[in-house]
């Protein structure tokens, strides 16, 4: 993987950079020392490393907007970084270029329980606002599995999705307004805090929800607030392959129902969770669906009916519905932990991201096993099976010569099956490094230049984030759009309507 | 993770061997980062055991003596392990951070102040005799507390202002016999811990469990030669003083153990010296003479809610419907993993139990963190108490005398021991930090 070539230049300003940093943020929240700085050399995937040029912590949406300024002014390349648990690399640093982390911007600034609005600050872990708004009996309803964890700011800047949003969408879906940083220090607001406050203006806050941190900082963010679900239980179905448990997934969907999620572990994963889980499977199990349903009590007893039909005609060996709300929470749980609990079995893992049409499911997982063999490497599946978003998770030693890219190879060939299938490279973690290259493969050229200009009409200078998403840079330069810079337009004598 | 540790290093230094294997074991997935304390403050990767982690590979894998700030660092971790606790991974924190401070200490100077103070630490809390005359000492220094500043202010502001307890009779090595009539009624025999700052701070505890346990029909004896645990020594990673009382303990105890009454328990009742006695197994692993014995020291070890638990508490002779809310010390919650006995304990005995929120956040007493980290440790303090006051109770508990120190001044509602409730409700006298406002809260 090739990042862009440091600017040696920039590395040597080091010190100068670090001094009018400190004077916008204080000494304590620029990061020089070099022990210190390793820490942040990595996020969620470690295969992939570079030490920051500088790690800056502002307090307020006033310090980020002088540090993007003043990175801007000295032409220093940025880089967002929430709690840094990015599986495709979004926050990997550049050895020339200031890591931005938003992690001390974590205030709820209000919670509109009239309207079912919060507006947050973009360092607040994503399950911090479900507790903040349970005792109003709402919640926030993405939840990708690190939600503990994982901000709200980097959820918008990946478009995270997680178990539930087979029924209720992603963060997209959730979104109703947002303030952001432009790399000049300007500050863009985009919808409002309330159902609608998005309409009558382009839709510029999907076009940054999702962007990677390649266009803008987000610096505030108004978010729908839901009711909690009056009932929601939780379907165990074991399945002796895995063939029948992707048909069953077809079933349900096929039966009308929507689930809130519908989950797949296969028999490696489940070994993993086991612990968490503390619950122990049918021997002959070699995968399991988890579905949830929820609505009114009589809606949940009657759908929890219908998918245990499906699941026995569709040959489930056993099927287990949870009948209480910690039984159902700690199903989820040792969902949304099996990727780290994966770290038992072996010890580096690779996992990836593609997603494609739910039917395809049986003839991609089979290329997977196909491939598992030719590559030598182990892998297990857990996997939004709803949605078709696969996360195969390959299994691999970095401490053996040549593992680790026998490992990336087999991602990158699992991700071309998928496109193949007519799916896409990634569900819900972002292209980032991990699936850059393989953008060609997805898209034509003129669909890559055309997003390519969106990011040179926001950051023309391509500061933000650079070696993310795009196999190339964006050559605006090139592309020369008239763009507004510090309020002066350029050309400023051309008639306008 | 993979670390470059040099294969010299771990050959020359088993620890660095296990480290190397428990860095392996980290996917560096961040879920810690949520249940990390200091985190929760700082917001800063450094303060994260993830972090932390990082510096300690880093710190391996440059070898020699470590740099100014992965010390700092390393310092300001509680070692509350609730990082452990969360692990999807499974990742052994614990290990991996108290071997990193032995290398700390073997290979980093500290200041001059730093290394008088942790010194006087180190030397004063395990011997009670000690600590007696040094509260005594900081009780004539009280009244000038302004003058001073960080560690030395946060150990003068700990002094407390009410008398100490008079040693208590209880405390000697003795033999407690079990209640009941005749013969054969004795259930168990065990030894009780009966600790070092816990002997002089607050004697009412290990009397109330010694009533507790000797009306359950066990037997407890306060074996010679036991005292301090070791702990306090250990979290600053001061191997050589820590091992002489892990040591004196192992030989207290199993010299019961193999007499002729034999021993079917050792009972902690502080729950950070019970991590302690726990992991003695481990930290005696490569010493042949005395790996033996710690591991079987450390299997009988019990926390006095633990071993309730198994044996069953009587029907309380006078159940009081107190609201009591439960602070769970991180020793007990994620050190030992010891989370539903207490409550289940308290609610048998007809208390209504109440969690506190946030609940798996340290205190901020982390033994001596109190002191050697007064700044965060005071941001923590007002947080729990924030917590524990937002549950509205009539009564606090815990199980480790450490937080109760951190915090009964300030909560504004009595602070007691669990054993203290049990032992009242089982027929014992009434807790003296509730005397006289029981029955009124009632």
């Amino acid at each position: 993987m090739q990042m862009p070539q440091p600017d040696q230049s920039v590395i040597n300003r080091r010190e100068t950079l670090a001094a009018g940093l400190t004077r916008i943020v204080g000494a304590q929240w620029v990061i020089v020392d070099e022990a210190e700085r390793r820490p942040y050399q990595c996020d969620g995937i470690t295969a992939y490393m570079a030490m920051p040029l500088l790690v800056v912590l502002p307090g307020s949406t006033d310090e980020l907007r002088q540090v993007l300024r003043f990175c801007h002014d000295n032409a220093v390349k940025v880089v967002p970084r929430g709690s840094g648990t990015s599986l495709s690399g979004g926050a990997l640093p550049l050895e020339d270029g200031v890591l931005l982390v938003t992690s001390r911007l974590c205030e709820i600034l209000s919670i509109d329980r009239e309207n079912r609005v919060a507006r947050v600050q973009p360092g607040v872990p994503n399950i911090k606002i479900s507790e903040a708004v349970h005792h109003l009996g709402l919640c926030y309803m993405p939840d990708p599995s690190s939600q503990l964890i994982s901000t709200i700011g980097g959820n918008v800047a990946e478009n995270s999705g997680g178990v539930h949003c087979l029924k209720y969408g992603v963060t997209a879906n959730h979104i109703l307004g947002i303030e952001a940083v432009l790399i000049t220090g300007e500050v863009i607001r985009l919808g409002g805090a309330f159902l609608g406050g998005a309409e009558g203006e382009l839709d510029l806050m999907g076009v940054l929800t999702g962007s990677e941190g390649l266009l803008a900082v987000v610096t505030e963010i108004a978010v729908r607030l839901e009711p909690l679900p009056e009932v929601a239980r939780v379907i165990s179905m074991s399945f002796p392959s895995v063939e029948k448990a992707c048909e069953c997934v077809g079933a349900i969907i096929g039966a009308g129902i929507i689930p809130a999620g519908l989950e797949f572990m296969d028999r490696k994963v489940l070994d993993a969770v086991a612990a968490l889980i503390r619950e122990s499977f049918d021997s002959r199990t070699e995968a399991l669906l988890l579905c949830e349903l929820d609505g009114t009590a009589v809606e949940v007893d009657a759908l929890v009916q219908v998918v245990n039909d499906v699941a026995r005609s569709q040959g489930a060996i056993e099927t287990k519905v949870s009948t209480t709300q910690e039984e159902r929470e700690r199903i989820w749980s040792s969902r949304k932990l099996a990727f780290s609990a994966i770290g038992k079995l072996c010890p580096d893992y690779y996992c990836t991201d593609g997603t494609i049409p739910r039917n395809k499911l049986p003839e991609v997982l089979n290329k997977m096993a196909q491939l598992s063999e030719q590559y030598g490497l182990d892998y297990a599946n857990c996997f939004h099976a709803g949605d078709g978003n696969l996360h195969p998770i390959i299994m691999y030693d970095a401490a053996k010569p040549g593992d680790l890219e026998k490992a990336e190879a087999f991602g990158a060939d699992v991700l071309i099956a998928c496109v193949d299938a007519g799916g896409v490279l990634s569900g819900e973690h972002g292209v980032g490094v991990e699936k850059r290259d393989l953008m060609t493969h997805q898209f034509s050229e003129i669909d890559l230049q055309q997003q390519q200009m969106v990011k040179c009409a926001f950051d023309p200078g391509e500061l933000l984030n650079p070696g993310k998403v795009f196999p190339t840079t964006c050559r605006c330069a090139e592309f020369g759009r008239m763009h507004v810079h510090k309020g002066n337009l350029r050309f400023a004598d051309i008639p306008r309507f | 993770m993979l670390s470059h540790i040099p294969q010299a290093a771990q050959d020359a230094d088993p620890n660095i061997s296990l480290a190397k294997d428990i860095i392996g074991t980290c996917v560096h997935c961040g879920v810690c980062l949520s249940r990390c304390p200091t985190y929760a403050v700082r917001h800063e990767e450094n303060d994260s055991p993830r972090g932390r982690i990082f510096l300690i590979k880093s710190m391996y894998e440059k070898g020699g003596a470590p740099d100014d700030k992965t010390v700092e660092h390393l310092d300001r971790c509680l070692t509350c392990l609730a990082c452990e606790a969360i692990c999807p991974s499974g990742v052994e924190y614990s290990k991996l951070i108290a071997h990193g401070r032995e290398y700390v200490e073997r290979h980093y100077r500290r200041p001059l102040a730093e290394r008088v103070i942790r010194g006087l630490l180190v030397n004063l809390l395990p011997r009670p005799g000690l600590f007696r005359a040094a509260l005594a000492a900081g009780k004539v220094a009280r009244p000038v507390r302004g003058l001073f500043s960080g560690t030395l202010r946060a150990m003068l502001d700990m002094v407390p202002t009410s008398p100490l307890p008079h040693p208590s009779p209880v405390d000697r090595p003795q033999v407690f016999k079990a209640e009941g009539q005749g013969a054969g009624t004795r259930r168990k025999r065990v030894a009780l811990l009966n600790g070092c700052v816990q002997t002089v701070l607050d004697t009412a505890i290990n009397e109330a469990t010694i009533r507790l346990l000797q009306r359950h029909g066990v037997e407890v004896v306060v074996a010679r030669g036991s005292g301090c645990c070791g702990a306090p020594a250990e979290h600053m990673g001061d191997e050589d003083r820590a091992l002489p009382l892990v040591k004196a303990n192992i030989d207290a105890w199993l010299r019961e153990a193999d007499g002729p009454d034999g021993l079917d328990a050792i009972i902690i009742n502080t729950s950070g010296c019970g991590t302690s006695v726990k992991a003695y197994g481990h930290a005696l692993r490569l010493d042949g003479q005395w790996a033996q014995k710690a591991a079987r020291v450390s299997a009988m070890a019990r926390d006095i809610s633990e071993f309730m638990a198994e044996i069953g508490l009587n029907v309380p002779k006078n159940p009081h419907n107190l609201r009591v809310v439960y602070h769970s010390a991180c020793s007990m919650q994620h050190g030992q993993r010891i989370v539903n006995q207490p409550k289940d304990l308290l609610r048998a005995a007809g208390f209504t139990v109440l969690d506190v929120p946030e609940g798996y956040l340290c205190c901020g007493s982390a033994g001596t963190y109190n002191l050697l980290q007064p700044e965060i440790a005071t941001t923590l303090k007002e947080r729990k108490l924030r917590n524990i006051r937002s549950v509205k109770a009539q009564v606090a508990a815990s199980g480790n005398i450490g937080c109760m120190t951190q915090l009964a001044g300030a909560v504004g509602i009595p602070f007691v021991h669990t054993v203290e409730l049990l032992d009242w409700a089982t027929g014992g006298p009434e807790p003296a930090a509730l005397a006289g406002q029981a029955l009124a809260l009632e």
